[in-house]
């Protein structure tokens, strides 16, 4: 069955020790220039999660409410649809992980993602696309990924994805502060990261805007066509080369027009 | 041609050392690219991954290209003979415009030594390995198809089996483009809800593929015109009005597509809002499509002059496209955060400038032009 976390952004404090957990377990460098928490927060190649400040309207009250943001690993995860050299794969557990030696750096991973998680090494010689991995050997092992065992208010919870929707149901159905819609359970497909909050999606920068249908099927409503395509259409090709040449061949020996 | 005893030659011309000169120093600008990376010479980010070497370089370079496989297909296909005279021209400069784009895509990806992957790594519910495989393929099958042309002059023992082989590549050279063409525009299926609503459609691979078809008689007629400039040949001007007519009922059809679609995806308000996407999509239809069709069916279109102003159009309306397709339509999600570098700018130029150079070369000391007459030594 298939990991996910459930991220309820009411509990969240901002205090960033996610980021720095994210950044001591998978060695990433600290850049003072690019902070991974604040008020407008970048991922980058560094920053494989971020803690946004956001200040809001609550109750015709200004409040703040804090965001953590990662790779959502998709149910059906474009990126590993787009990557036309399996760099991107999803495990059976939930981490959907880049391979870098597989990597072509055709950045096609980026465009494709409805969350635009991917990012790019641009200072280097020789650069990889980077992502949040989910902690995906830990996962693996049974445990929770690095941000999610460090936070300190319990803002995360890591366990089955079917077991965390149900409890994210039951958690808005039982309290009304809660906006009725779990982000994560449709978006493009659905998502093993989901979230739950008190304040509209759209107002602190999430995408609500993304289809509900996985991403991968639009390129395979495509796609199928391509055996179809290629076998009747050469065939097809073949025949006229035959067909033409010859009548050609006929209308010169018989000395007279043939018309087109 | 009897080649005997007939040296090398390649005309020196004050334009000709011009495209020297660019192309040496795009060439400068690679060097430093491959060892320092992408970041280094362009103005790309973590917003706008893809830019004019995709857009430009890649998407224009592969439908502008495309003229050699329409040609493929009325010449040697279907054998209308009356169009074999323009076919060779047509071709090389197809093959050339590939291989170009061949290095417009190797220089863009960042990973260069490891461009290889897809060839045993298969994604291949990728679009982008559809892609992949057919423009690497293709070009390989152009490059042995003008294996025919070169062994006339050098290696000609391998000319006949050059001669034996050449049906086979041609039908795989006109199966290929067609599959690819249109999957150049898949690529931009996973872009729902990010590709403005104008470009991003279900039938986006349907739009590319006859795009990419129409711009190829365009083509021929720039093409010609050009090189009866340079190279003192007139095509015939029966033939080009003949293929413009082909490539114009495809450019009609394109049109109805898009009526319908806009229709049934209601498009229309976005297309008049006079917003920036709106404004280039009328651009872009009105000059590369409406334009070309009322000169095509006009007596204007039965002069070369005419056709000339056709091709020159069609093209202009093609490049806007793609262009639209990579920038214009993904301003409104990613934000307006990308303009090209000059050092990316001028290893697009130099890369045309090469092509160029390298087209007049061989039309220089192969048999492109007057295919069908014989021409004196």
């Amino acid at each position: 069955m298939s990991k996910g976390v459930l991220v309820d952004l009411t509990k969240c404090v901002g205090c960033g020790s996610c980021t720095v957990a994210c950044k001591l377990w998978n060695k990433r460098e600290f850049d003072k220039d690019s902070p991974a928490v604040g008020l407008n927060p970048q991922l980058d190649d560094q920053n494989w999660t971020t803690v946004s400040f956001n200040e809001v309207q609550k109750d015709g009250q200004p409040v703040w409410r804090f965001v953590k943001q990662q790779c959502l690993h998709c149910e059906h995860p474009a990126c590993a649809s787009a990557c036309f050299a399996k760099a991107f794969q999803k495990t059976p557990e939930g981490p959907v992980i880049y391979y870098p030696h597989l990597c072509v750096g055709c950045r096609y991973c980026m465009l494709a993602c409805p969350f635009d998680i991917p990012k790019f090494e641009w200072d280097k010689s020789f650069p990889l696309v980077t992502k949040c991995q989910m902690c995906s050997t830990k996962v693996a092992e049974g445990q929770a990924p690095a941000c999610v065992s460090v936070c300190p208010t319990d803002v995360m919870t890591f366990g089955e994805r079917d077991e965390l929707l149900a409890l994210a149901k039951k958690t808005i159905d039982s309290d009304n502060r809660y906006v009725k819609h779990i982000y994560g359970e449709n978006e493009a497909g659905g998502t093993n990261w989901i979230y739950i909050s008190d304040i509209p999606f759209e107002e602190l920068g999430f995408r609500t805007d993304v289809t509900t249908r996985p991403i991968p099927e639009y390129s395979h409503d495509f796609l199928k066509y391509t055996p179809a395509v290629a076998i009747s259409w050469g065939a097809l090709l073949t025949g006229l080369y035959a067909y033409t040449k010859r009548r050609n061949k006929i209308a010169k020996e018989e000395n007279k027009d043939v018309p087109m | 041609m009897s080649a005997h005893a007939q040296k090398w030659s390649f005309r020196i011309t004050p334009v000709r050392v011009l495209m020297i000169l660019i192309a040496a120093l795009a060439a400068a600008i690679v060097v430093y690219r491959l060892i320092f990376g992408l970041g280094a010479v362009s103005n790309l980010n973590d917003q706008w991954p893809w830019g004019l070497w995709i857009g430009f370089d890649v998407l224009c370079g592969v439908a502008l290209a495309g003229g050699g496989y329409g040609t493929a297909l009325i010449v040697h296909i279907l054998h209308i003979e009356k169009f074999s005279s323009i076919g060779r021209s047509a071709m090389l400069s197809s093959m050339l415009g590939y291989i170009l784009v061949l290095i417009g895509l190797f220089l863009d990806i960042g990973q260069w030594f490891n461009f290889w992957r897809p060839f045993v790594s298969w994604g291949y519910h990728s679009v982008l390995f559809e892609v992949f495989w057919c423009v690497s393929l293709y070009t390989t099958v152009q490059v042995i198809e003008f294996g025919e042309i070169a062994t006339e002059r050098v290696g000609k023992k391998w000319h006949s089996f050059f001669k034996k082989i050449l049906p086979v590549l041609l039908v795989i050279g006109v199966l290929l483009p067609t599959l690819h063409q249109s999957s150049l525009g898949g690529l931009y299926l996973t872009e729902v809800g990010k590709l403005h609503p104008i470009w991003w459609s279900p039938y986006i691979p349907v739009f590319f593929l006859m795009s990419s078809f129409f711009v190829g008689p365009a083509m021929v007629c720039v093409e010609t015109a050009l090189s009866g400039w340079a190279f003192k040949h007139k095509a015939d001007l029966k033939v080009l009005r003949g293929l413009a007519k082909i490539g114009a009922v495809i450019m009609l059809l394109y049109t109805i597509l898009k009526i319908v679609d806009f229709t049934s995806r209601d498009v229309w308000p976005y297309i008049f809002a006079g917003g920036l996407e709106g404004n280039m999509f009328l651009l872009e239809i009105t000059l590369g499509v409406l334009i070309p069709l009322i000169i095509v069916f006009s007596p204007f279109g039965k002069t070369r002059k005419g056709l000339v102003t056709y091709g020159a159009l069609t093209a202009i309306g093609l490049v806007i496209n793609r262009l639209n397709v990579v920038i214009t339509g993904m301003v409104n999600y990613y934000g307006p955060g990308y303009v090209p570098a000059w050092t990316e700018i001028v290893v697009t130029v130099g890369l045309v400038c090469g092509g160029i150079l390298v087209y007049c070369f061989i039309v220089e000391n192969f048999n492109i032009v007057q295919h069908d007459e014989e021409s004196p030594a």
